[in-house]
Order: C-alpha cells, then sequence, then structure tokens
C-alpha cells in the first residue's frame, strides 16, 4: 500500500532522477526530510539537489523563476499553503507573467500543503487555490487521489508554466493505494468519480471524499449521485462539468475553501451562462464557513464541509 | 569575514583605465542623450504611461554594465540606461519599449523600463523593489547546479528598496548560498517623495552588509573613476569566490521620479553640495583637464550619439503597433492548457 504522501515523495524521486534540471527547495526539505515528510530520503539519495532554504518564501519563490529562466525546473515546498501568501508576489507577479511579458517559460511547481486538519488554526489550514487560480499565466493543480498525487505531479514538473500544486494534508495519510500508476488522464481533464442520473457534485481535492461518503448515504434512500473530480481546478473542465449536468439536471458545487467567490463560484457561473437551460433546479454551492478556520476540533469539523453537511444541502436540491 | 584575493584591475595600468574612462563616457552621454529624446518624445505625447530617467545616476549605472562581461546576468532598475546600453541592450530595444512598438522585445505587453531579455542574461524588471535580488540570486543557484564557473550576477536598486521584504530575504539567501551577487544600492536620498529620514534608520546603509555577512562597498557615485575602480573591485570579489557584494552609492536624482514629478521636494541644500553634482558633467571636465579629449572630440562624440539615437527613434516611428485582434491573448506557454474564454 502507497499513501498519497508517499506518493508526493515517490513523484519528486522520479522526477530527480528522470531529469538533471529538477531541484527541491524549502524549509526543512533537506536532510529533515521535509514538515511532512514528503522528501523524506530525497537529499541523501540525491545529494546537492534537495536544499534546506532560509524562512524566505518570497525568495524561495524569486529564486525558483531565476533558475527557471536559466533552464532549471524547480520544486518549491511551501511547508504549510498558508505561507504562500508571503511569496504571494513573486508567484502572482513575476512568475505568472514572465512567460506572457518576456517569451521565456517559468516552469516552476509550487507544492501547497493544503487544507485542514483537526487542531492545525488558522494559519496551517488554509485553502489558496482559488487565490492562485484568479491569476492569468498560472496552472493550478488539486489531487484528490494517490494515482493524481503522483501523476499529476509528475505532469505539473514537465510543464512548461508555473504549477500552484495544492496537495492535501488530510489526504495524506488517510488516503491509500495498491500501487502507482502507470498511466495518467490529461492534464486538465476532470474525472467522473461516480457516476449517477439524479444531481451533480463538482467538487476536488478531500471534498470528493466527503461528496462521495455523501453519495454513498444517499444511494441508500435510492438517489443517484454524480460525483466529478475537477483535479484541476486551472484550466477547469467546463465541458465534463456540462455534460454531466445535461444528464443530470441539478448542480451542487463544493469546495472546503472561504465562500466569497472561489472555485465554487466559479462552477455556477459557468453552468448558469453556459447552462442555464440544462438545470432543472437552481444551482448551489457549499464551503467553507466564512470565519477563518478554527483550532478545535469541534469547530472545525463544523466549518469546512463534511458528507452530512453535503448530504444536508444535497436533499434541499433534491426536494427543488 | 570572507576572504578575498587581490587580482590585478584591469584599471591598475594607466592607459587601459583612460580607455575604460572614455568608453564609459560615452555610454554615459548615449544613455543621457537617450533619455532626453524619450523625454522628448513623451511631452510629445508619442510615449505613452510612464518615462523614468537616470539622469545624475549615468556613472554609477554605467561601472555596474561595465564591470559585467557577457555570459553574467544583470537586472537593471528604472535609471539604468547607461548600465543597460554598456551591458549590450540596444537602443532599438530601449526605443521599441518606450513607443510600444510590435517588433521589441516586449512587444507592447510591458513598456518602459519594464524590458528585458532573460535570456540573454538581462533580466526584465517587476516593478516590485526588491524582487529582482532573488531572481538573480535563483540564477546563480541555477548556474551552481549546472556547474557553470566565473560569472556573476548584479542587481541594482534604490534606497526605498532597502526597506523591503524582498531585499532581505534575497540578499540572506545569497550570503548563505555564498553566491556571486553584487547588490547596487543606488542611495539617491529619495524614494519618490520620501526623505531617506523616513526611509531607515541606520547611520549608513552599507552597514547593513555585516548584518547580512556579505562584503560591503561605500562610492560617491558623483566620481565616474570611483564608480568604476569600486564596482570594478565588488564584481572580481564575487568572481573570485568572495560571496556577495553589497555596493551604496551616494548621489542625487536630477530628475523627478518620473517625468510627471517636478521633484520640487527635493531639499536646495542637497543640491547644492556635492550630491548634486552632475556626473556626466564632471565625468566631461576630467577628460578635457586630463587632455583625454578636446571640445571638437567632445562635440564629435555627441554627434554621434545624436545620429544613432535619431535613427533608432525614426526606425521605431515607422514600425508596427501591436494590434488587439492579432494578439493571441494566451498567458501560458502550455497553450493546450489555456482556458477558453468563459467570462471575458
Amino acid at each position: 500500500m502507497i499513501t498519497y504522501l508517499e506518493a508526493i515523495r515517490e513523484a519528486q524521486a522520479r522526477a530527480l532522477a528522470d531529469d538533471p534540471r529538477v531541484y527541491i527547495y524549502g524549509q526543512d526539505v533537506g536532510a529533515f526530510g521535509g514538515a511532512f515528510k514528503a522528501t523524506k530520503n530525497l537529499a541523501q539519495e540525491f545529494p546537492g539537489r534537495v536544499l534546506d532554504s532560509p524562512i524566505s518564501e518570497d525568495a524561495m519563490v524569486g529564486s525558483a523563476i531565476g533558475a527557471a529562466i536559466e533552464g532549471m525546473r524547480p520544486i518549491i515546498e511551501m511547508q504549510f499553503a498558508d505561507f504562500s501568501t508571503v511569496g504571494f508576489n513573486q508567484i502572482v507577479n513575476h512568475a505568472a507573467t514572465l512567460h506572457w511579458r518576456t517569451n521565456v517559460p517559468c516552469p516552476i511547481t509550487i507544492r501547497l500543503p493544503s487544507g485542514g486538519t483537526a487542531g492545525a488554526g488558522p494559519f496551517h489550514s488554509q485553502s489558496m487555490e482559488a487565490l492562485y487560480a484568479h491569476y492569468p499565466g498560472l496552472i493550478v493543480m488539486t489531487p484528490a487521489t494517490v494515482e493524481d498525487a503522483y501523476s499529476m505531479l509528475l505532469e505539473a514538473v514537465a510543464i512548461d508554466d508555473p504549477v500552484i500544486f495544492c496537495e492535501h494534508k488530510y489526504l495524506y495519510y488517510h488516503l491509500k493505494a495498491d500501487a502507482l500508476p502507470t498511466e495518467a488522464m490529461p492534464t486538465g481533464k476532470a474525472r467522473i468519480a461516480r457516476a449517477g442520473r439524479d444531481a451533480t457534485i463538482v467538487t476536488y481535492s478531500a471534498m470528493v471524499h466527503e461528496s462521495l461518503a455523501c453519495a454513498e448515504e444517499l444511494a441508500l434512500e435510492g438517489w443517484e449521485i454524480e460525483v466529478i473530480d475537477l483535479r484541476t481546478i486551472k484550466p477547469l473542465d467546463t465541458d465534463t462539468v456540462l455534460a454531466s449536468v445535461a444528464r443530470t439536471g441539478r448542480l451542487l458545487a463544493v469546495g472546503e475553501a472561504f465562500p466569497w467567490g472561489g472555485v465554487t463560484a466559479e462552477i455556477l457561473a459557468r453552468v448558469a451562462t453556459e447552462g442555464f437551460g440544462l438545470l432543472d433546479a437552481p444551482p448551489m454551492r457549499l464551503n467553507a464557513k466564512d470565519t477563518p478556520v478554527p483550532y478545535h476540533p469541534n469547530l472545525w469539523g463544523t466549518h469546512r464541509p463534511t458528507a452530512k453537511t453535503i448530504s444536508a444541502r444535497m436533499r434541499d436540491l433534491l426536494r427543488l | 569575514m570572507l576572504q578575498t584575493t587581490e587580482v590585478p584591475s584591469p584599471l591598475a595600468e594607466p592607459s587601459a583605465f583612460r580607455q575604460t574612462f572614455f568608453a564609459a563616457y560615452r555610454w554615459m552621454l548615449l544613455a543621457r542623450l537617450l533619455e532626453e529624446k524619450i523625454a522628448s518624445l513623451y511631452r510629445g505625447g508619442k510615449i505613452i504611461g510612464g518615462v523614468f530617467l537616470g539622469r545624475g545616476q549615468e556613472a554609477l549605472s554605467v561601472a555596474v554594465g561595465m564591470a559585467l562581461q557577457k555570459g553574467d546576468i544583470f537586472a537593471p532598475l528604472i535609471r539604468d540606461q547607461a548600465g543597460r546600453l554598456a551591458f549590450g541592450e540596444s537602443l532599438l530595444d530601449c526605443t521599441r519599449t518606450y513607443m510600444g512598438s510590435r517588433l521589441g522585445p516586449m512587444r507592447g505587453r510591458d513598456g518602459n523600463v519594464h524590458r528585458g531579455r532573460p535570456r540573454e542574461g538581462m533580466f526584465a524588471m517587476i516593478s516590485h523593489l526588491g524582487a529582482m535580488i532573488p531572481a538573480v540570486v535563483g540564477a546563480l543557484l541555477a548556474r551552481r547546479f549546472r556547474g557553470v564557473t566565473g560569472t556573476v550576477g548584479a542587481t541594482c536598486l534604490g534606497d526605498g528598496a532597502t526597506s523591503t521584504g524582498a531585499f532581505h530575504e534575497g540578499l540572506n539567501m545569497a550570503a548563505v548560498e555564498k553566491l556571486p551577487l553584487i547588490v547596487v544600492v543606488a542611495n539617491n536620498q529619495y524614494a519618490y517623495s520620501t526623505p531617506n529620514a523616513r526611509q531607515f534608520a541606520c547611520e549608513d546603509l552599507v552597514d547593513k552588509a555585516v548584518g547580512y555577512g556579505v562584503t560591503g562597498h561605500r562610492l560617491d557615485a558623483t566620481d565616474l573613476e570611483t564608480c568604476l575602480r569600486v564596482l570594478n573591485k565588488a564584481v572580481a570579489n564575487a568572481r573570485d569566490g568572495g560571496g556577495p557584494q553589497l555596493v551604496v552609492a551616494s548621489l542625487l536624482r536630477l530628475a523627478g521620479h518620473g517625468e510627471h514629478d517636478d521633484a520640487h521636494y527635493i531639499d536646495d541644500r542637497l543640491r547644492e553640495s556635492r550630491l548634486g553634482l552632475d556626473c556626466l558633467k564632471v565625468a566631461e571636465q576630467r577628460l578635457l583637464a586630463e587632455g583625454w579629449a578636446d571640445e571638437s572630440a567632445l562635440h564629435g562624440l555627441e554627434n554621434n550619439a545624436q545620429r544613432q539615437i535619431d535613427e533608432a527613434v525614426a526606425t521605431t516611428l515607422r514600425e508596427p503597433a501591436p494590434d488587439p485582434n492579432v494578439e493571441d491573448w494566451c498567458a501560458l506557454a502550455t497553450r493546450h492548457l489555456s482556458e477558453s474564454s468563459h467570462a471575458e
């Protein structure tokens, strides 16, 4: 069995082995192996190519841009997605604009350990994907499975553009697969995680699993819920979403991020503008609450959507 | 502290120094006249957006450009026309970017001083101050990975940029990795309109070098010879494994922040002090006093520079502007991952 976290480690090991242009830079990623052990033993296996950085997120990203100009393919590990805000300027103003301005590609991968875990609190729990997706010039990946964590990270390193790789910390240990994948779906293509005919849930990352649990629960009541795993939120596979809504007539978009704007709002906007006639009921969405992410498990468990709250919202939708 | 080995300076020999000084003066003159032309085109409505001049900072800037070699990395800032020319930027790259020609390196997508050719070692600045330091650090790191030795990277900034997080992060990172980085601070006493007293509280910005564990250099940047010697030494130190170099130059900007700004806030006492000297005039007087050039030779240089500038501007004026109908509006290098427009 291999975990989601091990898949990320294995993808980096393979990227380092396959391509001399790849290196890893981040806080504690060297001999220590990273705060979550996503780079465990990589510094020993690839001497000189897995380097501890100072606590300098701006310079970590800025240096990756300069290295990419010189032909390298850096992987930057943010210790937590939350800390990427310190490197925000370099990501959105420098990396994201470089190719468009100068015609020089910027192939950097920035790993963001994302999302909530019980007890992590306001500054170690955030989901930043919508912020980055807002900016032209970035690709934003949000893998929900062990297989995608592996193959999409390899793809991220191979892509000639800056990729924000949002790996979910809750999935690190909770998700296991029998083996690493030998083939992968193309980047930018959503996956139908569960087929159904009565309503569509469009989601990504850890919420795919909460949504699948919701579908399982509602199946006991006779409902067939389709669950779409977006895989990348930018580009967003609108065609697959619209095709699903065409089959089911009902849409619920679920995300773990804050409610204002964001991925679920984008999904609803696209379906409402491009697929209004496909809808049999008003499209709905479910997000985290509009407060910082709380520390205590009692509060945290209610702050973000869960199978239970998704099911409740889905029952509302099915009644409309 | 870091050990540096003394290498024979290319400026040690009098005739070599004279040639370098003369070449530097020519770049400074070309930069000054080019920028005067750019300012005139701006006033005439031929340039859209901002115009930012390096008047008074040419000696420092040219010394950076000349101390660097082909294969080095240079990330200039807004007052580095002289350094850009000395490093190898063409007049057309300047005029085309300012005038928005489709044939320029930025193709109308970015303008004025936000230009470069990153693959040729000339990085294209973003407006966020200090941000280019980490980029140069990364480029030098990449060269270390690839086993490239003997090259350096330099970047320029002003006194205001030393207050940014990027300055701290970038210089500290370079020091930790002992990279051959030269950070050149043009302390022109004001960040836009904010005087130094509102910007930092240390006695002298060069004192920061000690805090970062890098070598510091202080100089009077109204004097071309000083600039050439100090920059040459700083670059040589970095090239020889001496680690990052922080160069802090004192001078005054003899223009507004941009051409929209009359710089009324600059203290008259500063203008009348040694800092207010025009480095180009000081260099010209030196050329005449030493007998390295006479009035007619200087006149010839000016005519020659003016002719080159007029040619570049005339060429650029005939060139096509960017066309929104043929612009591809794609921000990604991986074109197939570009989203078709859903909400534009």
